[in-house]
């Protein structure tokens, strides 16, 4: 970013923490920009408290972190998944945010395009939740013409000046945005505050707005959700798995083929919003899911609280350091299929 | 005839939210004095009224921002600094201006006016300076002068206070002054100085807070604290801000410490990398 930012005439500065990062970035978007920051675990949780004020003033911004072992100092350049919970409940109080996770070079460039997108369309902090193997991973990555990219900018308001609310939503639930300089003497303010941006600390106006920030995308989940199905048509057992893990998790499937288990792959694009129709869906279906991921089972709580005892789970939990291979999936898949 | 005044407008609205009247703050607080003096301020620059941004932090002085009229921002406690560098880098030709109090600025936003001071960012901070966390009940904080009361001091402070002009200058600030809330004449032409200087500029303003930090320290009244003030304060213009440590019961040296030309900004090498870097760049459709 450092080198090609400047040639393409963006900007990019280090700042002295991770938390004047993320407090840059997020002055950097009330100045119109769409801005970014990228970290790792450690640095994540120290800005996590400027999350939950992007998330309350419904700033767009985009922050990458690759995930390591944790928690602490924890496992620096190896891989874990233990900020996928962070990633959710991270700041104090209830917001939404929207999380994606690559599995490859290729998608960490296209979701990349796909956060900016989602955070300037619904006014909210996306978070890539990449873990170190794609990060450090080289493949080959397809970058294609400019104008053959989806790109979504804020709303901005058309009315005149005294008649613009900051925070009064259209029917989609989002407010169009003023940004500095575009005239309208704006006010924001991480207190909870009334349509025009004043604060307003009172248990109705806090109702009517941290309602409103959760319903925003819990409203669109079904717009904002991507998934990947992989052998999915005829599945019995389901693998549900997101990041590098998927790759494994894709050869145990075939690996289960092979030995003659109808074993499907569901890799999760999103994260947050969690897919929980699609999970309930399959859980009255489905003979059981294997969930692989590299914590202590933070994606198996919301698969098991989503599939509400419906179906066999069975949990592949790694705690860091080093990725699943297919065969201590495919273990999972044989338990199931007993 | 005779015409009825029928809405009355005062010669201050244009820069404050008259909607937001009444303020929050308590009886003999300075901070509406500097509300008044950052408005006359802005109205003096002569800057386009959209080209101008103020970022406070928490607190008693960060409410400032919610008054005065401009795209303004209320952010997290200690972080309008980074805020205020994200508004700058995406468009160099705005002023913004950080106006916050002692602990938000150099407790917990310590680190990053350090930083600020050092790279040299145009931008203007101001710190109202009251000694104390005011809205929090009057604890000690990074300003205390020693010896002094405070909630979380009850015997008096043992640490030694931050000498704000000397630190702000030490880091690299490229103006830097002090003043009360009694100069208030000498704090606009500061304010309006700071704000038109290109680089980083630095106004500390001791400001009274008679509720929380006056009445443990034999200041109980309004009053009380501007009358210390007036018998204490010294101008001494371009003095090292070295010799300016606040101490009770001594003088109180203000004045406009630094005033340098010539070193670049932040923004202003940014400009110039891009140029530099442009000429690289990888032609992409």
């Amino acid at each position: 970013m450092a080198l090609r930012l400047p040639q393409v005439g963006g900007i990019f500065i280090q700042m002295e923490d991770e938390i004047a990062s993320i407090n840059a970035v997020i002055g950097a978007s009330w100045g119109g920009a769409k801005s970014m920051t990228a970290t790792s675990g450690p640095g994540f949780s120290l800005m996590q408290e400027g999350i939950g004020y992007a998330a309350i003033t419904e700033t767009p911004c985009v922050i990458i972190d690759v995930q390591r072992g944790s928690p602490g100092t924890g496992l620096p350049t190896l891989i874990g998944q233990g900020d996928v919970m962070q990633s959710k409940w991270g700041s104090h109080g209830d917001y939404e945010i929207i999380a994606l996770s690559p599995s490859s070079p290729q998608e960490g460039f296209d979701l990349a395009i796909e956060c900016f997108n989602l955070s300037e369309r619904f006014r909210v902090p996306v978070v890539m939740l990449a873990d170190e193997c794609v990060a450090h991973m080289y493949e080959r990555v397809v970058i294609p013409p400019k104008n053959q990219l989806k790109i979504i900018n804020r709303k901005k308001p058309s009315v005149p000046y005294d008649e613009y609310l900051p925070f009064k939503p259209e029917d989609d639930l989002i407010p169009p945005m003023a940004c500095a300089g575009d005239g309208y003497d704006i006010h924001v303010t991480g207190l909870t505050h009334d349509e025009r941006g004043y604060p307003a600390t009172n248990p109705e106006a806090h109702e009517k707005l941290v309602r409103r920030i959760c319903e925003k995308i819990r409203k669109h989940s079904d717009e904002i959700i991507k998934l990947e199905h992989f052998l999915m048509e005829d599945a019995e057992i389901v693998v549900v798995a997101y990041g590098a893990v998927s790759r494994s998790a894709k050869r145990a499937v075939k690996l289960a083929r092979e030995n003659g288990i109808k074993a499907g792959l569901l890799r999760l694009i999103t994260l947050w919003p969690f897919p929980e129709r699609i999970i309930r869906e399959l859980s009255s279906k489905v003979k059981g899911f294997v969930v692989a991921e590299v914590n202590s089972g933070q994606i198996f709580r919301e698969v098991e609280r989503c599939s509400a005892g419906k179906t066999k789970l069975e949990l592949v939990s790694k705690l860091g350091g080093a990725l699943h291979k297919p065969d201590e999936i495919l273990d999972g898949i044989e338990v199931i299929a007993k | 005839m005779t015409q009825l005044i029928t809405e009355v407008v005062h010669p201050m609205d244009k820069w404050v939210r008259p909607e937001r009247m009444p303020h929050i703050w308590c009886p003999g607080c300075g901070l509406g004095i500097i509300l008044t003096a950052l408005a006359k301020a802005l109205e003096k620059a002569g800057i386009d009224k959209r080209k101008i941004c103020v970022v406070s932090g928490i607190g008693c002085a960060g409410r400032i921002a919610g008054y005065i009229r401009v795209d303004s921002f209320h952010t997290l406690h200690g972080r309008a600094i980074p805020f205020a560098v994200g508004l700058k880098l995406t468009d160099p030709e705005r002023k913004v201006i950080v106006i916050s109090g002692d602990g938000d600025l150099f407790a917990i936003g310590g680190n990053h006016i350090i930083h600020a001071a050092r790279r040299n960012i145009e931008i203007t901070v101001i710190c109202v300076n009251n000694f104390n966390y005011g809205m929090t009940g009057g604890q000690v904080g990074p300003t205390t002068p020693e010896l002094a009361k405070a909630t979380t001091a009850p015997y008096g402070n043992i640490e030694p206070p931050f000498n704000l002009p000397y630190l702000c200058a030490s880091a690299g600030a490229v103006y830097v002054a002090r003043w009360t809330t009694l100069h208030v004449r000498r704090m606009i032409e500061s304010f309006v100085e700071a704000i038109n200087k290109n680089g980083f500029s630095f106004v500390e303003v001791l400001s009274p807070c008679p509720v929380a930090f006056g009445r443990r320290n034999q200041m109980r009244e309004g009053l009380d604290m501007m009358i210390y003030f007036k018998e204490h304060s010294e101008i001494r213009n371009f003095i090292d801000p070295k010799e300016a440590p606040i101490i009770l019961g001594e003088k109180i040296i203000v004045g406009k410490f630094v005033d340098i030309e010539g070193k670049k900004g932040f923004t202003e090498r940014m400009k110039e990398l891009i140029k530099m870097a442009k000429g690289r760049a990888l032609k992409i459709d």
